[in-house]
């Protein structure tokens, strides 16, 4: 059995909700005044989560969590936004406190939030990887022994005494992984930061994750990518609102949180859905989405080619020019596109009780992230049903959009067109 | 009897084995020497950076920082020196001021720049773990930087006029680091004190903005103690800065009122005043990224 790297013990994390400090003062003081007073705190909540008002205020984001990484190990924590992957790296790299419980860890651990962290504007390229270095944990020695290898990791060697502030964001990016990927330490904990720089840097990425994991150095990782996890990690842990649900081997964790996400999201039943308005003479009963095979999937690449599916029952038939919408979001509630089945001059006719209406979608041109659908449906500018707010929601993951066998990454897009390219020259 | 105390032996090793323990509180007046000794190069580099980084692309580079001094001499030379006549204790007007602003210039530095420690630095202490007190203490030490070099320009002037005889110097002249280490002390509670408020109440941000203006007319640094009614000067005398300030000048040019009960005073206060800021430092520090 190998030594044990990190031990969570029972660890909690809560958070005040809304607006802090505003407003508190005079609270403060009217606490501070009853104390001197030697009377209790008015303010006080008793009987704490019980209290309504206290349990809308307050969020657990880790509840509980217990669970050991062992030397050596490549371990990897999943979960969806908000299941308190983020909240579990802070707590470990010590930039917050837990509310309560212990955390324990052997060996020197450098952790890897964002890349370039602290560099400054105004100094060079190489005053700034010596301070990135030992904001990171390093001796100014260490850093002068690696400095020629973390320059040319990163590339940037021609603009190394160059301040800062003239690099690309691409270059700053790749000069601060470089910077991290030299650390000296027996565990690194590192945030999706995989996702960084061109495909070429990216590949090099996972290379040097791989060697440092083979070199029998402790990783801790976070991603929402599944094939960077299936890739690197031994032993992964699923977390879903703040608790660990699993913990165990990588493909087993990978398969039961997609699975899961199948259960919670894509296919979903909308006969209970409430609230709805309409006429209810025709009412959605189902809606989930279909691969080119004809499975129900829940999760599928950008570039795929999909088809969604919606359940009408109608309880008179037939009704005639049957229009079908439907929405797609982001998670905010921001809508992306709609689209309507009589735009295409598609009006359907139910003839029947149960109707399956079919829309397939190819090449989707949706970066990775997750999705909401809304639906709606209409005969002759007449409401049917409209079941309000999200009804279902998927995810998209990394794929082959481009056709060209790269994944790129996409923070800022919202869609994506490949575009037709051609550099016939001038004559 | 044998099997458990062998269970406790090996609960007591694993217990003491962990090289990290995080646990939701610590000690509030620890002030992490051990760490803040390991992460000495961090130090040095913060305090570098804040050198470097104020005169990158200037033409003039690190000579704005006597540049600076000279010119507010001069001002102060003229406004409360020609236009309010203001007395100087018979000190030479020039080193008299400069003097008074070298000091007063390194605490309130000391005091603003530490001050915003949490709020100037809220994106780098939500991304990465070393000891906090690292920043206020670099503002600290690259001031006392920019303090030596301006000291030695007050030097320069000092020379030049004790060989013309005009000032005499005391003893009291080698009282010098212990006043700096005091102002230092001073600066530095009252910022990360300040620091670690405003990381709730922002407002203070602004009452400290004006309130270190108007303490430098509370503190005797455009006029000697000796000018002053005695009515104002017990109100004077609760100033800490105040004997720091008049012991230098009794030291370097010879004239100033200060006691030892006054310097003590001072002492106290500094002390006092870092032992709550360290308490509400360390308060603040733990969980201060779930608040910005």
């Amino acid at each position: 059995m190998r030594a044990i790297a990190i031990q969570f013990d029972d660890v909690s994390k809560q958070y005040r909700l809304g607006e802090i400090g505003t407003g508190s003062l005079s609270r403060d003081l009217g606490r501070a005044w009853a104390r001197w007073l030697g009377r209790p705190d008015p303010y006080t909540i008793v009987g704490d989560e019980n209290n309504l008002d206290y349990a809308k205020d307050h969020v657990w984001a880790i509840r509980n969590l217990s669970f050991e990484v062992r030397q050596g190990e490549v371990f990897g924590v999943i979960g969806r936004n908000g299941a308190g992957k983020s909240t579990l790296l802070k707590l470990l790299s010590r930039i917050t406190a837990p509310t309560s419980g212990v955390i324990h860890a052997n060996g020197k651990i450098a952790s890897l939030l964002e890349v370039g962290t602290g560099f400054h504007p105004e100094l060079t390229g190489r005053e700034n990887v010596f301070l990135n270095g030992a904001i990171l944990g390093m001796q100014r020695s260490e850093v002068r022994q690696r400095f020629d290898e973390i320059v040319e990791f990163s590339g940037c060697a021609n603009y190394i005494d160059t301040p800062v502030k003239r690099y690309s964001s691409g270059m700053i990016v790749r000069l601060g992984f470089s910077v991290a990927a030299h650390l000296d330490c027996e565990t690194l904990i590192v945030d999706e930061v995989l996702a960084v720089g061109d495909i070429d840097f990216q590949q090099r990425c996972i290379a040097k994750m791989q060697n440092v994991a083979s070199s029998g150095r402790t990783i801790l990782l976070v991603s929402h990518n599944m094939t960077t996890m299936s890739r690197l990690c031994d032993r992964c842990a699923i977390l879903e609102k703040g608790e660990l649900v699993y913990i165990g081997d990588t493909d087993a964790a990978v398969e039961r949180y997609l699975k899961q996400n199948a259960k919670l999201r894509a296919d979903a039943d909308l006969s209970q859905h409430q609230p709805r308005s309409g006429t209810g003479h025709a009412r959605f009963e189902r809606f989930w989405i279909e691969n080119e095979s004809g499975d129900s999937i829940e999760m599928f690449g950008s570039g795929d080619t999909v088809t969604f599916c919606f359940d009408v029952r109608c309880r008179h038939q037939p009704i005639e020019n049957l229009d079908v919408q439907f929405s797609i979001h982001e998670l905010n509630g921001d809508i992306l596109t709609r689209l309507t089945s009589v735009a295409v001059g598609a009006e359907f006719t139910a003839a029947s009780e149960f109707q399956t209406v079919r829309c397939r979608l190819e090449r989707v041109p949706l970066p990775a992230g997750t999705y909401t659908i809304e639906v709606r449906l209409v005969a002759k500018a007449e409401e049917l049903d409209w079941p309000r707010g999200a009804v279902a929601s998927f995810e998209v993951g990394e794929g082959d959009f481009y056709r060209s066998g790269r994944s790129i990454p996409h923070e800022n897009s919202k869609f994506l067109i490949a575009g037709t390219w051609s550099d016939g020259g001038r004559e | 009897m044998t099997v458990d105390h062998n269970l406790r032996k090996l609960s007591d090793v694993t217990e003491t084995h962990w090289d990290l323990t995080i646990k939701p509180n610590d000690s509030p007046l620890s002030l992490k020497l051990g760490e803040v000794w390991r992460h000495r190069d961090l130090l040095y580099l913060f305090i570098r950076r804040d050198l470097v980084a104020f005169y990158k692309q200037t033409i003039l580079g690190p000579l704005w920082f006597v540049i600076q001094p000279i010119c507010t001499t001069i001002i102060f030379m003229i406004i409360f020196g020609q236009i309010a006549k203001l007395k100087t204790d018979g000190i030479p007007p020039f080193a008299f001021y400069l003097c008074g602003i070298a000091l007063w210039s390194f605490f309130s530095e000391c005091f603003n720049k530490t001050a915003t420690t949490f709020r100037d630095n809220a994106a780098l202490f939500g991304k990465v773990y070393f000891p906090r007190i690292l920043v206020p203490l670099s503002v600290v030490l690259s001031n006392l930087l920019r303090f030596l070099i301006q000291f030695a320009l007050f030097g320069l002037v000092w020379i030049w006029y004790s060989a013309d005889g005009q000032i005499a110097p005391h003893a009291t002249m080698l009282l010098l680091p212990l006043v700096v280490l005091v102002m230092a002390t001073l600066g530095l509670a009252g910022g990360m004190l300040l620091s670690a408020m405003s990381t709730k109440y922002r407002d203070l941000v602004f009452l400290m903005q004006f309130g270190v203006q108007l303490l430098m007319y509370a503190t005797p640094v455009i006029y000697p103690v000796s000018e002053i009614p005695t009515r104002l000067k017990t109100i004077l005398s609760w100033n800490p800065l105040s004997p720091l300030f008049e012991v230098t000048r009794h030291g370097f040019l010879g004239a100033g009122e200060y006691s030892i009960s006054g310097l003590g005073y001072s002492m106290l206060f500094a002390i006092v005043m870092f032992i709550i800021a360290v308490i509400a430092f360390n308060h603040v520090e733990r969980t201060f990224v779930d608040t910005v």
